[in-house]
This record gives structure tokens, C-alpha cells and sequence, in this order.
């Protein structure tokens, strides 16, 4: 029977939702058991969030000073020891679950199943490559943990309340290297809702055209209580900065309603929004790309558009 | 110092990708070829960095069939110094292709290894990682800008929650972002002057790697398509339609 280890992400303290949708997607394999192990430098709240997660069986605990950042050098060879015993070890592929579990995976010998959109079997998974323009149906060996990143997007996250698992610290003897060190974190935060999760997102690309026209996208998303997301133009541009960036090499999101305004549609744009309920896209080229996967299409001049989209609302 | 520049080659990224209707991979036959356009950012990297005097020399490595020389040309038109050619027939997974990376750099002894964070064609972003574990260094993975001084890397990530940055102590691997740089154009007297530049080959067989393809792949597909929606002639008709689908 399988067991399944979720390595939680977590910043300042709170948990990731994307945390929860690998314990989905955990679900999704039908084991035996889901352990959520929670590294940090302090585990308490982060721990007793875990515990809630509908599905989740323990919660187990790692408390170190050295686990205070993110950091894959120092968490994967705890990561790698927490394993034994486990036939699955998943985490989210946000940047966090990216950058450890190749990590782990070597450590472990090893291969890694990276962005698991759907689970077949206990040892088959579907992912994507090339931009999402193919989907692969992969078999991991049977006799091998299965270390995988799960496509955030595909999943929901599971609810959330009633649980209330035990927790239990794990002490786990792994020498630690010192030679990574944590600097510092410039972060865009703002009081918006969180890109990856919101239900609703408004993204403006090269056709904005300057980073002071920008403010008309971030005015719309307010307006809509929406979470703000750009092209690859756009960020290359220095409209936005990086961590709104949507597609391939950004974040790959599934919001309930994506408004494109001013974005084209190439290939490694649109594979990050593929699993959005609703597109609608807006554009002076009617011939845009983007026009192709828009549930809802309006050709025209944004500036003159999007006011009047305002005015609409209210 | 030396840095280590992995150099996949893939299908070129404004192709679009054909699923072959039985299902057993995808259109490659006639399919224009290119570096993996992470790999030309991370070559372009080492260049700079050799340009300003922090390393002397930048190797190139490609993992692949005999023709793979003419895309390896291609890095030393760029201005690699030479390159090692990892001969196989058979495409290599990435804990393959980190293992094999291990054994180069405990023979060259790198400074720093500098690989794309993805490969475009299997989006797997797996190997810098790997290699960083077997070879129990530093990762600083998915940089937008790299600064070295005094035996240690400051590298600055671009990760979900922003801009992080963090301090490598060298010997180190680095994976490439996109805005890190942006590559230079291979100049046509670049090419004549890359055909008297070294290339090493070595069979992938000789090196006593294990294998590490541990993945099978028993299907590929084409992803469910979007249907084309409808377009709507004005504002107001957009926020009626979104309003009836109870999304506003």
C-alpha cells in the first residue's frame, strides 16, 4: 500500500494553499496514509494549519533554525532522510517544490515526475512538456520512491476544518551545510489577492505599453477584487515585475475568470491559463492568437475599453 | 577559474509541437533544431563572466547523437573555448544527464556550473538540482542575475514570492532565468573561428554512469483544446455575459 510524505511550503508563517493541493493530489493515488511533514524554525502554527487539511493523517515536524528560509540544500537531505518508509513524496511545483525535490530526488537515486496533472495509477501520472503542447503518460519503477512536483493548477486544494490531525516531531541526524546562505527576499507584496490562488485575474501584456499605463490593469483588478498577472512582454518590458509573470517558465494558474488585455496569446502564454474556467481576452488584433482559446472576445483599444468596462460595472 | 555550460539542444522553441496520431511521441522528423534557448543565457552568462575577468575558460557540454557537433560548433561560435561531446544515441533523463555532468566536473574541476533551469522540450527543470546533490554543492536555481567575488556567488532567484537572493559558496551549480541576459547573436567570422576550436567527445558509455532513466513513457497526447468562445461587440455585452455566468 502506499504512504505518502506532502513536504509543506510556507512564508512568513502561513501555510501555501498550494500545500493543500498536493494533498489532492496525494488523495488522488488512494494510499494508505498522508504524513505532511512541516520544516521550518517554527513549526507550531504552520503545523497545527496542516493538521486541518481534510486527508491529511499526521502532521510531522522538523524544527530547526537553519529551516527559517527555503533553502534546497539545507531542506532536502532532511527531506530525503523523513522519506524512508514512504512510497510517495510530492510537494507543489511552485519555485519552492521546483528547486528542493530535484534535490531529494538525487539524493534518493531517484527519478523525479515534475508537474503531475492527473494520477493514473499508484506509479503512473500524466504531465506536460513541451509548453503543454503534449501530454505524457509516464510510469515511474515500482521498486522506487516516487518522488514527483504537482502541477498546482490541476488540483484543488483540499478543504480545509474538520480535520484535526496529530501532530509529532520528527528528529531527524542530518548534518546540515553551511554553504548556502539566505540574503534576503524582495517581495512585491501587496494587499491584492495571491496570483497562483486567486479566482479572478487580470493580465496585461505588451500592449499596455509602459509601466505607468499599467495602473489601468491594477484599477480593473481592484474594481474586480482580482489578482493581477502580466505576459512575458510585459515583464521583460519592466512594466511588472517577475513574479507576475503567467506561462511556461511563470506561473501556471487556474483562476475562475482570466481577463488578457492587451496580450497576444503565444504558446508559452497560454499554457499557463489553460485550466482557466473563463477567458476573455482584449485586444485591437482581431487576429490575435489569444482570440483562439477566449471564451469572450473584444476587439479594440484598451484605454477606450477598459473605462468604459468600468463604468459597466458599477 | 572554469565554468561548465550545459548546452541541450531542442526543438526550436517557435515550432508548434505535432502529436503523432498513434501516440507514441511527437513530429521531430524535418523540425528545425536550436540550443534550448536557457542554454544560450546560460553560456552567455560564463562569456560575460570571462569577459570580466573572473574566469578564464568556458567549456560547453552537449549529451547526445553524432550530429550533435554542429549545435556545439554553434556555442563555441558564441565564444565557448570548447567543447565536450557526450556521445550516445539515446535521449538521457535528467538524473542521467547529472550523473554524467558529475563525472565531467570531477575531471575539470569547474568553478562553476551554469545550466538552463528548464529544458524547453521536457520542461522537466531538474538536472542543476541533481547534479547540485551528487556533487554535494551550492544550487542557486532560476537566477536573474549572478554577482561573484571573494569564492562565493550572490545570486538573485526569481521565485513566486518575488526577487530572493541568497549567497553560494564556489564551487556552485546555477540555473538560468530568463531575464538574466539576453544572449548575444553569433557573428558570421565567430563561425570560421569556432571550427578550429576543440571538441572532445566521449562515449556516454565510457564515463560508468548508471543509468538514471528511470521514467516511462507509454503515451503521449494532445492537450484537450479551448474551444473558440464568441465575440461580444462592446463593454457592456462583456459584463452582461460574465454577469450571467455568475462571475461577476
Amino acid at each position: 500500500m502506499s504512504k505518502i510524505l506532502v513536504i509543506a511550503e510556507h512564508l512568513d508563517g502561513t501555510l501555501n494553499p498550494s500545500t493543500a493541493r498536493a494533498v489532492s493530489a496525494a488523495a488522488a493515488v488512494k494510499p494508505e496514509s498522508i504524513d505532511v511533514l512541516v520544516l521550518a524554525a517554527y513549526t507550531g502554527a504552520l503545523a497545527t494549519e496542516a493538521a486541518k487539511i481534510e486527508g491529511v493523517n499526521r502532521v510531522l515536524t522538523v524544527e530547526r533554525a537553519e529551516n527559517a528560509h527555503p533553502l534546497a540544500a539545507v531542506l532536502a537531505p532532511q527531506v530525503a532522510r523523513a522519506a524512508a518508509g514512504y512510497s510517495h513524496v510530492f510537494a507543489p511545483s511552485t519555485t519552492f517544490g521546483k528547486d528542493v525535490m530535484p534535490r531529494v530526488a538525487a539524493l534518493l537515486g531517484v527519478a523525479q515526475v515534475s508537474d503531475v496533472m492527473s494520477v493514473e495509477g499508484t506509479h503512473t501520472f500524466k504531465r506536460p512538456i513541451y509548453a503543454g503542447n503534449a501530454i505524457v503518460t509516464v510510469e515511474a519503477e515500482p521498486t522506487h520512491t516516487v518522488v514527483a512536483t504537482v502541477r498546482t493548477a490541476s488540483w484543488p486544494a483540499a478543504a480545509s476544518g474538520d480535520n484535526n490531525a496529530p501532530i509529532e516531531a520528527l528528529s531527524l541526524d542530518v548534518a546540515l551545510p553551511a554553504h548556502t546562505r539566505y540574503v534576503g527576499l524582495q517581495s512585491g507584496k501587496s494587499d491584492r489577492p495571491d496570483l497562483q490562488s486567486a479566482g479572478k485575474v487580470v493580465s496585461g501584456g505588451r500592449g499596455v505599453g509602459s509601466k505607468e499605463n499599467f495602473d489601468i490593469i491594477f484599477k480593473l483588478a481592484d474594481k474586480l477584487g482580482a489578482a493581477v498577472g502580466a505576459s512575458r512582454a510585459a515583464v521583460d518590458a519592466g512594466y511588472v515585475p517577475s513574479d507576475l509573470q503567467v506561462g511556461q517558465t511563470g506561473k501556471i494558474i487556474a483562476p475562475e475568470l482570466y481577463m488578457a488585455i492587451g496580450i497576444s496569446g503565444a504558446i508559452q502564454h497560454l499554457t499557463g491559463i489553460k485550466d482557466a474556467g473563463t477567458i476573455v481576452a482584449i485586444n485591437k488584433d482581431s487576429e490575435a492568437p489569444i482570440f483562439e482559446v477566449a471564451d469572450f472576445g473584444l476587439v479594440g483599444d484598451l484605454f477606450k475599453l477598459i473605462p468604459e468596462l468600468e463604468q459597466a460595472l458599477d | 577559474m572554469k565554468i561548465l555550460v550545459g548546452y541541450k539542444r531542442v526543438v526550436d522553441y517557435n515550432v508548434r509541437i505535432q502529436v503523432k496520431p498513434d501516440g507514441t511521441g511527437v513530429v521531430t522528423d524535418g523540425v528545425k533544431l536550436s540550443a534550448n534557448p536557457f542554454d544560450d543565457i546560460a553560456l552567455e552568462e560564463a562569456l560575460r563572466l570571462r569577459e570580466k575577468g573572473l574566469a578564464e575558460e568556458v567549456v560547453v557540454v552537449g549529451i547526445g547523437p553524432a550530429d550533435l557537433t554542429a549545435h556545439l560548433r554553434n556555442g563555441l561560435a558564441m565564444g565557448a573555448n570548447r567543447a565536450i561531446h557526450v556521445s550516445t544515441a539515446d535521449a538521457v533523463q535528467p538524473l542521467t544527464a547529472a550523473r554524467v555532468l558529475q563525472k565531467l566536473v570531477e575531471k575539470e574541476q569547474p568553478g562553476l556550473v551554469i545550466l538552463g533551469k528548464q529544458a524547453i522540450d521536457d520542461d522537466a527543470n531538474q538536472t542543476g538540482q541533481m547534479l547540485a546533490a551528487l556533487w554535494d554543492r551550492p544550487q542557486a536555481t532560476f537566477a536573474s542575475k549572478v554577482e561573484i567575488a571573494d569564492g562565493k556567488a550572490t545570486v538573485t532567484r526569481e521565485v513566486d514570492a518575488g526577487l530572493e537572493t541568497i549567497e553560494v559558496e564556489l564551487p556552485a551549480v546555477v540555473t538560468t532565468d530568463l531575464r538574466l541576459n539576453e544572449p548575444r547573436f553569433i557573428k558570421l567570422p565567430d563561425i570560421m573561428k569556432a571550427k578550429s576550436k576543440p571538441i572532445d567527445v566521449v562515449e556516454l558509455a565510457s564515463l560508468g554512469v548508471d543509468s538514471g532513466d528511470h521514467l516511462k513513457t507509454t503515451h503521449y497526447a494532445a492537450p484537450p483544446k479551448r474551444s473558440k468562445g464568441v465575440m461580444v461587440k462592446d463593454a457592456a455585452e462583456l459584463v452582461a455575459a460574465l454577469r450571467q455566468k455568475g462571475l461577476l
